[in-house]
């Protein structure tokens, strides 16, 4: 009978502690991240889809066009074409597209371009409406970063 | 062209009173989510109108323009008036509680006794609406809703007659009139009995399982049962089970805030009024929601052992208790 009294008391007072600590809470600041409205810096080791770094001295890509990101791309998403330019020595790029329905962020791309020409972006609000939409122009994305 | 008062009375009631009950769950859901985001440390509903007041309101305009589907096999009859039996009551008991000195529809004598009355309507359309879905989920829920009501029930009246004991009137409006300020509440236990303070507890806890709200939701319990007694129920006949659910909240906040609280008394003997029926209405309805989003669901047995075992002994020894302090004095 007195493990009955024992066990109404202690779990009352427990209860009671229950709604303190959540009254207490309650009152407290909100700790979420309103996310449309706010976001956080992505880390520097987020993988997002490929991107063409900008070479700060030229202030246009360093890609050398040797093809070697499109040829050890496993999913063969990557289409890279250039041309002489006059009055520069190198390969110029002329286009850059990313196929990012087939792309599988496997990032053997950045590893083997010997001119570290590309990166991984830091975009993840992607969304659109047609298949299309995700093929990219990486080189109109760098010349658009610009400004 | 003039009307009797009589139909004047029971528009203005019908009209009012459907208009409130709508307006009060939307507000209560609009509460709800607020109070559990803020428990949890989120903000809950924001976007849509200022603090995301209008949220229930585009909720209820998207019920309403759902379909009604019946499922194959279920009893089409049954399946149809349960949502009804359950809101009915839920408008029905609002005849009786003041919310001023004069806004009562109807000051029956018997006051207590018609909301007890109707409000044991309500699990009644929970049984039908289960048993009516032709679904095993709904079955059991709706078993368990009126395992739980029925258990709740006793110790729920028990401290109820002993509080008429004391009052010595079923009249709601009376039993606030004779707490015109904060120490003549019956919360207090220099009021009458030393038990009173337990009886409001009993009161209260049991309201909240009568209305099958967390921690007692058994009857709901999402992780086992999908939805419970509503699994099949679409569109507005949902909504009619959450607009009852919400409205007998209410009333039985209202209850005790009438019956422990003094109702439309203001504490300080200062302009008594509507205001004050809702200031202890809806701080008691916090409270019932402060401790759904604190307490885990409890387990079937738990729930009846705390009735049969805690409750109902503590309700006799009140109703005990009481009448004897009454006949000494």
């Amino acid at each position: 009978m007195s493990g009955y009294f024992r066990d109404l008391l202690d779990g009352t007072k427990s209860l009671a502690v229950g709604l303190g600590i959540t009254f207490k809470y309650m009152v407290g600041p909100v700790i979420t991240l309103q996310y449309p409205h706010q976001t956080l810096p992505m880390q520097p080791r987020f993988r997002g889809h490929i991107d063409l770094v900008r070479d700060p001295e030229t202030g246009t890509d360093r890609c050398i066009v040797c093809g070697m990101c499109q040829k050890t791309c496993p999913s063969g998403c990557i289409t890279v074409a250039g041309d002489k330019v006059e009055g520069v020595k190198k390969k110029a790029l002329t286009l850059y597209t990313l196929d990012f329905t087939k792309c599988s962020l496997c990032g053997l791309c950045v590893e083997v371009c010997p001119a570290d020409a590309i990166t991984f972006s830091k975009d993840y609000n992607l969304a659109g409406r047609s298949r299309e939409a995700y093929v990219f122009d990486l080189k109109k994305r760098l010349e658009e970063r610009k400004g | 062209m003039s009307v009797h008062p009589d139909v004047a009375r029971v528009i203005g009631y019908v009209v009012g009173t459907i208009a409130f009950v709508a307006l009060n769950a939307s507000f209560l859901v609009w509460l709800e989510r607020k109070v559990a985001g803020h428990i949890q440390r989120r903000i809950g509903p924001k976007e849509v109108g200022p603090f995301g007041i209008f949220q229930s309101l585009a909720d209820g305009i998207k019920l309403m323009s759902k379909q009604l589907i019946v499922p194959e096999g279920a009893d089409g009859l049954l399946f149809r008036l349960a949502p009804l039996l359950v809101m009915i009551p839920a408008v029905m008991v609002y005849v009786v509680i003041p919310f001023g000195p004069a806004l009562v529809a109807r000051d029956i004598n018997m006051g207590i006794l018609v909301i007890f009355a109707f409000a044991s309507i309500n699990v009644l359309g929970l049984l039908l609406g289960g048993w009516g879905s032709n679904n095993k989920y709904a079955v059991i829920s709706a078993t368990r809703a009126v395992s739980q009501n029925v258990a709740y029930e006793i110790p729920m009246l028990l401290t109820v007659v002993t509080l008429v004991m004391i009052t010595h009137t079923m009249s709601l409006n009376q039993i606030v009139a004779q707490q015109p300020t904060i120490k003549d509440w019956y919360l207090f236990p220099w009021n009458g009995s030393i038990m009173l303070p337990i009886g409001f507890l009993i009161f209260f806890i049991c309201s909240m399982a009568e209305t099958n709200r967390a921690p007692f939701d058994l009857g709901e319990a999402e992780s086992e049962l999908v939805a419970g007694f509503h699994t099949e129920y679409a569109g507005m006949g949902f909504g009619l089970f959450f607009l009852g659910e919400y409205s007998n909240v209410f009333v039985g906040c209202a209850l005790a805030s009438i019956m422990f609280l003094g109702g439309w008394q203001c504490p300080f003997g200062l302009y008594p009024g509507v205001h004050w029926m809702l200031i202890k209405t809806y701080f008691l309805v916090f409270v019932v929601m402060w401790v759904r989003w604190t307490y885990p669901r409890t387990t079937l047995y738990g729930l009846l052992n705390l009735s049969w075992k805690v409750l109902i002994p503590f309700a006799l020894l009140n109703l005990l208790v009481t009448a004897a302090l009454l006949k000494v004095f």
